[in-house]
């Protein structure tokens, strides 16, 4: 699985650094941008889908499932 | 003040964001309006207009620049102080940025502040939150009884928020009086406002000037030492920003511990399943975010937009109603009920968009400590008179008086 933020609807809410604290790197003001270019190590397949169902701003996308 | 008191007969065409049922239960009216008229109007309170729907929300704000955050207050001043005001910001600029500044001012000064909220920053401030939590607790544990919103919640904001300001957290008492002058009596008292605001003002004069002289590691010196646009600060700006840290983290996120503290004294099963699975606390949190969302902040129109039926006039207000988008069914699942495990949560307690409030980190962290703690120390706690708990409402709310009674063994 792929992922990534995007960086114009991110408002720093950090939601999803919260919840896959993995898969997120955050910036010195707070907005995320999605670690190791993306790539979701197995396993954390349905945090990073939790990330995507709470970001607010929906900001997260999958991109290759 | 009384004229504006009258009951509300249509809440379509003329709400009342004070209407004393309202505020302590406004679900059934966001139900109403969202499905019948999810644009709402009033001429109350200086005319507004209402959204309510999830989507409307996500669209409004969005509408940057035709709606202005220039004026984020739900009640307008009365326009003596009105004039007063806009003369005051032609001299220094906006007030209190970056809540009162629109693009492109408002983006240096949000980039200003954010640095101080990343969760790794407010997480410094963990073990004096902690710290604080516990001895709240000692002073009611032995009594048996006491208030969860003046004796616990209430207490906290303050004095965090003055811990990372540098300023003293011994006078949060002060700091919640000035606040709610401001913030919950000024609403509906302009002399209030006036009077509290001016008092904030002069103290982070005074204290700009000390600091100046003598830089401490604060937030006030840092912001004395900034930059933006390449240039210092002036010392109104400064304190136009010190002023907005104090009072939007105070009443905010003590409305949100309140609410939930209220929430779990009265729903036994809620209390006892977070007592017994401590697991659920990141869920539990954000679902109390998300159902006792204490913000709505408002907008003015600068120019013609439509949202849904309604079309908006450069002038009108707008309040963004965060609070009833939460509960909308089109978004959330068995949106009128609490669900401590709730894992989709795509709440907007802390709004949205390029105002999306700044201390969100630290309003989690603060409820995160000051429910674990009481969790910790008292499990078992109920309403000991429900009558007897107040609210506030308007733009912000929250329960201002929550009597419970407990044992601890």
């Amino acid at each position: 699985m792929k992922i990534r933020v995007i960086e114009d609807n991110c408002q720093g809410h950090n939601r999803c650094k919260a919840i896959a604290p993995d898969l997120f790197d955050l910036d010195e003001i707070g907005n995320a941008s999605a670690a190791n270019d993306g790539v979701v190590p197995p396993g954390q397949e349905e945090m990073a889908r939790l990330a995507v169902e709470n970001c607010p701003e929906f900001a997260i996308e999958i991109i290759e499932e | 003040m009384s004229e504006e008191q009258r009951p509300v007969e249509d809440w379509a065409s003329d709400f009342d964001i004070f209407d004393p049922d309202y505020v302590k239960d406004p679900g059934p009216v966001w139900d109403e309006l969202r499905s019948k008229c999810p644009i709402a109007h009033t001429e109350r309170w200086g005319g507004a207009w209402m959204a309510t729907r999830y989507d409307d929300l996500r669209e409004l704000v969005r509408m940057v620049p035709e709606l202005s955050s220039r004026s984020p207050v739900v009640v307008p001043l009365p326009p003596q102080m009105r004039e007063e005001a806009i003369a005051e910001m032609k001299m220094y600029g906006t007030e209190n940025p970056p809540i009162t500044a629109d693009p492109p001012e408002h983006k240096p000064y949000k980039q200003l502040i954010l640095p101080f909220f990343t969760p790794t920053a407010v997480e410094g401030y963990r073990q004096f939150t902690e710290n604080l939590a516990h001895e709240l607790i000692d002073r009611i544990i032995d009594k048996g009884e006491g208030d969860a919103a003046e004796d616990y919640a209430q207490q906290i904001p303050p004095r965090v928020i003055a811990q990372m300001l540098g300023i003293d957290p011994g006078r949060g008492a002060e700091f919640t009086e000035w606040t709610r002058g401001v913030l919950e009596i000024g609403q509906t008292d302009p002399e209030a406002r006036r009077k509290y605001r001016t008092i904030i003002r002069d103290f982070f004069a005074e204290l700009i000037t000390q600091r100046r002289a003598e830089p401490a590691d604060d937030m006030i010196s840092r912001l004395i030492a900034a930059e933006v646009e390449g240039k210092p600060l002036n010392d109104h700006t400064i304190s136009g920003i010190c002023f907005l840290l104090l009072v939007a983290g105070i009443d905010t996120t003590w409305s949100s511990i309140g609410s939930s503290l209220w929430h779990f004294a009265g729903h036994a099963e809620d209390r006892r399943r977070l007592a017994a699975e401590p697991e659920l606390f990141p869920t539990a949190i954000e679902e109390m975010l998300r159902f006792y969302a204490p913000v709505m902040m408002a907008r003015k129109v600068t120019a013609p937009v439509e949202i849904g039926d309604k079309a908006l006039c450069p002038g009108d207000k707008m309040i963004l109603n965060f609070p009833a988008g939460n509960r909308d069914p089109e978004v959330f699942d068995r949106p009128d009920e609490v669900v401590l495990d709730r894992e989709r949560n795509r709440h907007v307690a802390f709004g949205l968009g390029i105002h999306r409030c700044a201390g969100s980190n630290l309003a989690r962290m603060e409820m995160d400590v000051a429910l674990r703690v009481w969790f910790e120390r008292i499990p078992e706690f109920e309403l000991s008179d429900p009558d007897a708990v107040t609210w506030a409402g308007g733009q912000v709310r929250g329960p201002r008086s929550v009597p419970v009674r407990f044992s601890v063994s």
